[in-house]
């Protein structure tokens, strides 16, 4: 394959960086921790919708306009998520993800 | 030659946002991981430039290691008072999640290997906010405006919710 650099490498890289992400979303007990890692993942995903537009339609740009409308969704995400987790812990003092349980019947 | 330095830039850069991204899911200290969070999206947005994805570059320091960055630090200082050493511990799960997410890396990178992609051999052109604008406000002006109503919705909940906590808020 020589040097030239090829789809796989972002694919794998892309990879590598949602499973440390969802290791991360799964692992952690702090909610604002599971929002970083969601962040993360949703990274992953714009790496390789832009590795794909640049090597397999690269006169297209559908893989560009998608990571924009990607980041824009994740902006909207993070400041809900924000919004939600402050007017919890406002409520309980805690943001421990294993005492928000009171959903449970 | 030039080969040759966009693998090694691929490579430093790879390193870096794998690397900062470890760092960012394993530190007990919850500001040291926004931190090296910011780190792992200036890799990413050289990924970007990389790709001859300038604008997205631009857009993904500007929001990421910007806004969202910004807005987590002040999630973290608003919602963390006491000892910020062990603001981020691990719950019991992580054993079940490391071989999980190993387990899904593998079938990710085999399929990746097996699969056959058709290169195309042609370049991206060189500007590319001027090809950007006119597919974002002809063919994709529906979604653009749902997501400026997204944002606008967004932006008012999370006054909604954080405000109405505040009005009725202690002890209840």
């Amino acid at each position: 394959m020589g040097t030239a650099l090829n789809p796989s490498y972002f694919m794998v890289l892309s990879a590598a960086l949602f499973a440390i992400g969802l290791y991360g979303a799964l692992s952690r007990k702090n909610a604002i921790a599971v929002l970083i890692s969601i962040e993360i993942m949703l990274t992953a995903v714009n790496i390789n919708l832009v590795a794909i537009n640049k090597f397999l339609t690269p006169e297209a740009f559908i893989g560009q306009i998608f990571a924009i409308f990607v980041i824009t969704v994740a902006a909207a995400e993070v400041g809900l998520g924000l919004a939600i987790i402050i007017a919890i812990y406002r409520n309980r003092h805690t943001v421990d993800l294993d005492d928000f349980n009171w959903m449970k019947w | 030659m030039d080969n040759v330095y966009s693998l090694l830039a691929f490579v430093l850069l790879a390193g870096m946002i794998l690397g900062s991204a470890l760092l960012v899911v394993t530190l007990r200290n919850l500001v040291h991981s926004v931190l090296w969070l910011i780190v792992m999206f200036i890799g990413v947005a050289g990924t970007f430039l990389l790709l001859n994805a300038d604008f997205v570059a631009a857009v993904q320091v500007l929001v990421y290691a910007g806004a969202v960055c910004i807005m987590l630090v002040f999630g973290v200082m608003l919602v963390q008072r006491p000892n910020m050493e062990h603001s981020n511990p691990i719950n019991w799960r992580f054993k079940l999640a490391a071989p999980l997410v190993g387990g899904l890396f593998i079938v990710i990178g085999w399929l990746t290997a097996k699969s056959q992609l058709v290169v195309s051999g042609q370049e991206v052109p060189a500007q590319t906010v001027q090809a950007l604008a006119p597919i974002l406000l002809n063919d994709f002006v529906i979604p653009f405006e749902v997501a400026a109503i997204l944002l606008t919705v967004a932006l008012t909940g999370a006054l909604l919710l954080v405000k109405e906590v505040k009005a009725n808020g202690n002890g209840s």
